[in-house]
């Protein structure tokens, strides 16, 4: 059964993110994301500065079976992007949640996270689909 | 409706097989990771179910003439028992119905078609059969094994009986060997060197497990597709289908002109002269990323082909397609692909890309 953390909000097509100490939003795919994916072998990042509206496409992961677009989960500006999965995207499903983080966000409004998904409306999403 | 199950099903979810319906048969996608599944047969072997293909024996007294008009390769190429062909059926128009392997039985022959298009080639070979004394048998009970990879033929001489390993010895590619219901070719989808043997279901189940045993890993159709790309071989549907002809597809190796006048010559003999002419050449992609089927080709800012079928080539680490490109208007050197209307050059080249391990692949220049 995939992981669901419990210390992040999710959407419904598979992102997770998490609020900061320092209120930048980082976001990745959940474990269930990466599973049903396969083998991550690209991933295109978003220019650092670049502005994002929620439910914008703002990066696309490509496995071996398909490509996929991400979206944003908050309106705001791209502060950081993993630079780790242009030469290693596997890190993706080694460590959905850790090390293999897609963007770093700051959002004009940290308050919108708490319109997404809990971790429990996730699960049950999960399980829907499985 | 209900899918299908090959008899190894249980033995594919023991192994972790993740289970997807293809062409109505519930199959193994990959065991956990494509990739690594890929890598097993380059470096060292693998086993593939492909116990859902269909097997089809021809006998009778015109066996060899109803193929001879049937298919467009020249089954007297199969001088003796224990030789193998491949072969594209080709309609009216010359375009390809299916593509086969067909094997000399000590009875007449052994076709083996693609399993999403069995109704239409079994109805395709009833029609045909007209007026040549002929029986077809489908043998819808025999299961078949792909053993394939650097390892694969010493595995195979370990878990072979010892007497048909013997025999097994002696073969070179594209040569098999019957016996009783047994049957061991040296053919393959990957590239690299195996065989494929056709069997009785409990003795698949049981070759199966002593192959595990020895340490060959289960591969699934996700690593077949990535492997037998890599090997420039042609899948029925995205690479050909009933509207392209064996010169679009690089099968014109496998079309032989002797005077027997097969189903579809003259349609390759009197090309209509304002058709667009396309041949099929490599593609790999200069940047990261990966290519995928429908993906434009342009030269000069104008579409000049298509790619047919793409992947992430895991031994280039690169994207990797083959391209169906118009022979005309293309400048070889000055490609690319549209990925999601960004244009991104790509370098033709021959095919096939990797045989046996190693990238083979040479430049296309104009």
């Amino acid at each position: 059964m995939a992981e669901v953390r419990d210390d992040v909000r999710y959407l419904a097509s598979h992102e997770w993110v998490k609020l900061e100490a320092d209120e930048t939003a980082v976001v990745g795919i959940s474990d269930h994301a990466q599973a049903a994916l396969g083998d991550v072998v690209y991933v295109e990042l978003p220019e650092v500065g670049s502005r994002v509206a929620a439910g914008d496409e703002m990066a696309v992961v490509e496995s071996v079976k398909a490509a996929s677009d991400i979206y944003a989960p908050v309106t705001g500006e791209i502060t950081a992007v993993n630079r780790v999965l242009e030469d290693a995207p596997e890190t993706v499903n080694e460590a959905p949640f850790d090390t293999g983080w897609f963007v770093k966000i700051r959002p004009d409004d940290a308050a919108s996270l708490e319109s997404l998904l809990l971790p429990s409306a996730y699960q049950a999403l999960c399980e829907s689909e499985a | 409706m209900t899918l299908m199950q090959t008899c190894l099903y249980s033995r594919h979810i023991a192994a972790g097989g993740k289970m997807v319906d293809f062409s109505g048969w519930q199959m193994p996608i990959h065991y956990g990771s494509q990739i690594n599944e890929h890598t097993a047969v380059r470096e060292r072997a693998g086993v593939f179910d492909v116990s859902h293909m269909t097997v089809i024996d021809v006998i009778g007294q015109d066996a060899r003439a109803y193929l001879q008009h049937l298919l467009a390769n020249d089954v007297d190429r199969l001088a003796t028992l224990g030789q193998a062909l491949y072969s594209a059926m080709l309609n009216h128009e010359g375009g390809v119905v299916d593509d086969l392997i067909v094997y000399r039985a000590p009875e007449g022959y052994r076709l083996v078609v693609n399993c999403g298009t069995r109704e239409k080639d079994l109805a395709w070979l009833q029609q045909a059969a007209e007026g040549f004394a002929v029986e077809m048998m489908e043998q819808a009970e025999l299961a078949m094994l792909a053993v394939q990879g650097p390892q694969a033929l010493s595995v195979l001489n370990q878990v072979l009986p010892t007497d048909v390993a013997q025999r097994f010895k002696q073969l070179k590619p594209f040569e098999c060997l019957f016996e009783d219901d047994l049957v061991v070719a040296r053919t393959g989808y990957t590239g690299e060197k195996g065989a494929e043997v056709m069997l009785q279901k409990d003795a698949a189940c049981a070759l199966w497990d002593r192959l595990l045993e020895e340490g060959v890993m289960p591969i699934g159709l996700g690593a077949r597709d990535t492997l037998r790309l890599e090997a420039g071989l042609n899948l029925y549907g995205s690479d050909m289908n009933e509207s392209v002809k064996p010169s679009s597809c690089n099968l014109s190796w496998t079309v032989v002109h002797n005077g027997r006048n097969f189903i579809g010559e003259q349609a390759l003999i009197n090309r209509v002269p304002t058709e667009t002419e396309h041949k099929m050449i490599g593609v790999i992609l200069k940047e990261r990323g990966v290519l995928r089927s429908g993906y434009p080709i342009l030269c000069d800012g104008n579409q000049v082909g298509v790619i047919t079928s793409g992947a992430f080539s895991p031994t280039l680490q690169s994207g990797i397609g083959f391209a169906r490109v118009s022979v005309e208007e293309t400048s070889l050197t000055q490609l690319s692909a549209e990925i999601r209307g960004k244009l991104v050059p790509v370098t033709a080249v021959s095919l096939p890309f990797v045989k046996q391990g190693k990238a083979v692949y040479q430049l296309l220049a104009d």
